[in-house]
């Protein structure tokens, strides 16, 4: 080959290399920016007066005098509001029975959205559920609600041949003329005033129980059960792994049935998770009956059965790569085997398989398809210690699902997804890189 | 008496007969003036080979080696790779015992215990026949630990103890005046000289009776060569060394006695000066005179 070509085509694969990274850093800036800015929502936002008195009155968190002063103030502002709302009821008792009946429905609608937005009536009997004890605790949400009292959503489904047209009909034109009109205005006007929005800072968010089906408070059960899970399954996986790896590497020798054995280390690693989640239904909970129901010992366990192919392959590699030298000079100053293997073997395939253990905790902190059967639960309180035995517990990712899929009102909430799936995220890149680093030390300490 | 069949003597007793007589005349001068000149007869043989054979698998590595290594010399074993040399070494501490499908014959005794039998404690053997190894293959760990390693595993937990322990095998291995201050430090931070030197001070840290140097110095520059061969001739007279080497000056500076092996078969044991000076055998004379090897 000419120099030329020889040139050209080291630039050109140069090239390609540079273009796969650049492509590859702009692919994880795409996937962690919303990631990470949506999720900051959670702990950084702007928190109305209803989420001060929540907080006072949950938590029993800031100065009770203040919160009092700023929710007369608030109450004040929302004044005119409420007596627009008294006239226009007395008004529609006397409007002609056909526009009454139209309106008297609208008037209902913006009765609810006015009673999220602002929470109930001091002195109005108050709902049993948290959520409707308040009003908009969030400034996001606040917008939201605003956006949906003023404009009526409708769709326009004239035209068959496509899908109905969204419509935004100001609520103030179906209003026009009676008392409620001049409402609209009002509340666009004086939002700042009625709901008193600041910036707020909830680190708390990871450490605070969760009231109400996640509408507020924090994630700790969450965070709790994932750490449980996580380190439960190491505890089974690590010594198991361990033990195996080395007499794969240094007693099983070459027959037929390790070679299958092998096979079947490797083929578990390919297994999907959910079927995972299902053995350990079937087989620890229904047959060992390791508890009752749900657990998170049970979890553990089969989350412990997932990573194990991985810590076993990696282990048993680390250990092969021990140079056989290390080895022989053991032997060679009178060393059994099994002090062989303590002493030399396992210190100096320490960085290898601390590795595999560290990123198979990032893996079982974040699968979960195996935990569904057998450990979460979508709303529960955080448990101690020595419960993880017999009770099942919520945990990340199976709360971010959960969250995603099965929440009444998900939408009032998705800054709690976001926070979760930040916090997951975190979790395990804290943990990846702790696994960097260890491993580095480790290997540091080993090369001298 | 000159051949190796003819050096044989009783089992484990008497002196062990050898001779310096050159039965060939036309002898070779290469160079070497350093021989040594005390006698070397009427030392006790320790380690005694019997029409020695290694197998590995059907292939015969070592063949019908018969020969007496006295106690408390240095015997050299060279010869062209490939020839079985560093397999006889292995098979003294039974570090051939690591391969699969390898197999000994007739016999191999040290001190009077036939290596082979299947009362022998290859631990206990190990801690008498110490080894160091062609590369320097100190453990990952301190210098200290690395020394105090053999005493450790054969139960020596005394703090003071060890460091005495490690104090006299470094001293022992002409190490200590180089890392004293520094103990604690990664045994793979030493130089490769240094390195071999504490692989050294690391077998002499169990007492051994019988030290094997399979090539030690080949992985090593000149001047910590003349550094492991200076240390060589200090442990003579303590431990019976045997060196296999590549290096026939080597062999000539360091050692009082030279095995010669070719393709697996024992062709001439001798005192170093006459296999250098006046070989018996052709093969020998060939090998130490470059014309192959």
């Amino acid at each position: 080959m000419e120099l030329k070509t020889r040139t050209m085509l080291d630039r050109s694969f140069t090239a390609v290399g540079i273009l796969a990274i650049v492509l590859m850093a702009l692919s994880l800036v795409v996937l962690l920016q919303p990631i990470f800015v949506r999720g900051a929502g959670a702990f950084v936002f702007r928190g109305t007066i209803e989420y001060r008195e929540l907080r006072l009155e949950l938590f029993g968190r800031g100065d009770a005098a203040k919160v009092k002063a700023e929710a007369a103030l608030a109450e004040e502002a929302r004044g005119p509001v409420y007596e627009m709302m008294e006239a226009f009821e007395d008004e529609l008792g006397e409007m002609e029975p056909a526009l009454r009946r139209e309106l008297r429905g609208e008037y209902r609608e913006v009765k609810d959205l006015i009673g999220d937005l602002l929470g109930p009536r001091p002195g109005e009997s108050r709902p049993a559920l948290i959520r409707g004890q308040f009003g908009r605790t969030r400034w996001d949400r606040t917008q939201a609600t605003l956006h949906h009292i003023l404009y009526r959503e409708e769709y326009d489904h004239s035209d068959q041949s496509r899908m109905g047209v969204k419509i935004l009909k100001p609520r103030s034109e179906i209003f026009a003329g009676t008392a409620l009109e001049p409402l609209f205005g009002r509340l666009e006007a004086d939002i700042e005033r009625i709901m008193r929005p600041r910036w707020t800072v909830y680190w708390r968010f990871l450490f605070d129980e969760s009231y109400d089906a996640h509408f507020f408070g924090g994630i700790w059960p969450e965070m709790l059960g994932t750490f449980y899970l996580a380190f439960g399954a190491m505890l089974f996986a690590v010594p198991l792994g361990i033990i195996t790896a080395v007499y794969l590497a240094e007693y099983a020798g070459e027959s037929g049935f390790v070679s299958l054995l092998r096979t079947c280390i490797s083929s578990l690693a390919g297994v999907p998770s959910i079927v995972f989640g299902l053995f350990g239904l079937a087989f620890f909970i229904n047959t060992v009956g390791v508890s009752s129901g749900k657990s998170v010992l049970a979890g553990s366990m089969t989350l412990a059965l997932l990573v194990l192919p991985t810590v076993i392959r990696a282990s048993e590699e680390a250990v092969l790569a021990v140079p056989r030298t290390y080895k022989e000079a053991a032997m060679s100053l009178g060393a059994g085997k099994w002090h062989t293997i303590v002493s030399v073997i396992l210190p100096a395939a320490m960085p290898g398989i601390l590795t595999s253990i560290i990123i198979s905790l990032g893996r079982a902190a974040g699968e979960t398809a195996p935990i569904i059967f057998t450990a979460a639960v979508s709303v529960g309180r955080p448990i101690a210690f020595w419960q993880a035995l017999g009770q099942p517990s919520p945990a990340l990712p199976w709360n971010i699902y959960n969250l995603a899929t099965e929440h009444e009102a998900v939408d009032e909430i998705r800054h709690v997804q976001y926070g979760m799936v930040l916090t997951l995220v975190v979790m395990v890149l804290l943990l990846n890189l702790t696994a960097i680093i260890v491993r580095a030390r480790i290997s540091k300490k080993l090369r001298g | 008496m000159g051949t190796a069949a003819e050096g044989r003597n009783e089992h484990g007793e008497g002196p062990v007969a050898i001779s310096g007589e050159a039965q060939r005349p036309g002898h070779i001068r290469i160079g070497i003036e350093d021989f040594r000149d005390e006698p070397l007869s009427g030392r006790r043989p320790l380690i005694l080979s019997r029409n020695f054979s290694v197998y590995y698998g059907t292939a015969a590595a070592v063949r019908d080696a018969s020969f007496d290594i006295p106690e408390k010399l240095v015997t050299a074993v060279i010869g062209p790779s490939g020839c079985g040399k560093s397999t006889f070494l292995r098979a003294i501490n039974r570090m051939n015992d690591l391969i699969p499908r390898c197999r000994v014959e007739g016999g191999l005794s040290l001190d009077g215990q036939d290596l082979y039998s299947p009362q022998v404690d290859v631990v206990a053997l190990r801690k008498t026949v110490g080894m160091v190894f062609q590369k320097p293959n100190p453990f990952p760990k301190s210098i200290f630990d690395n020394v105090a390693y053999g005493p450790r595993i054969h139960g020596m937990s005394d703090r003071g103890r060890l460091a005495e322990i490690v104090e006299h095998s470094l001293k022992r291995a002409a190490l200590w005046d180089e890392v004293k201050d520094r103990l604690g430090d990664n045994a793979l931070g030493l130089s490769g000289g240094q390195q071999q030197r504490l692989c050294i001070a690391r077998a002499i840290a169990v007492e051994p009776k019988v030290l094997l140097m399979d090539e030690p110095a080949s992985a090593l520059d000149p001047r910590s060569t003349a550094r492991i061969e200076e240390l060589i001739a200090e442990l003579r007279g303590e431990y019976t060394i045997v060196i296999v080497t590549h290096n026939m000056q080597q062999a000539a500076r360091v050692s009082d006695l030279t095995a010669f092996f070719y393709e697996g078969s024992l062709i001439e044991f001798g005192e170093t000066k006459q296999i250098f000076t006046k070989p018996r055998e052709r093969q020998t004379e060939d090998y130490i005179t470059g014309r192959f090897g």
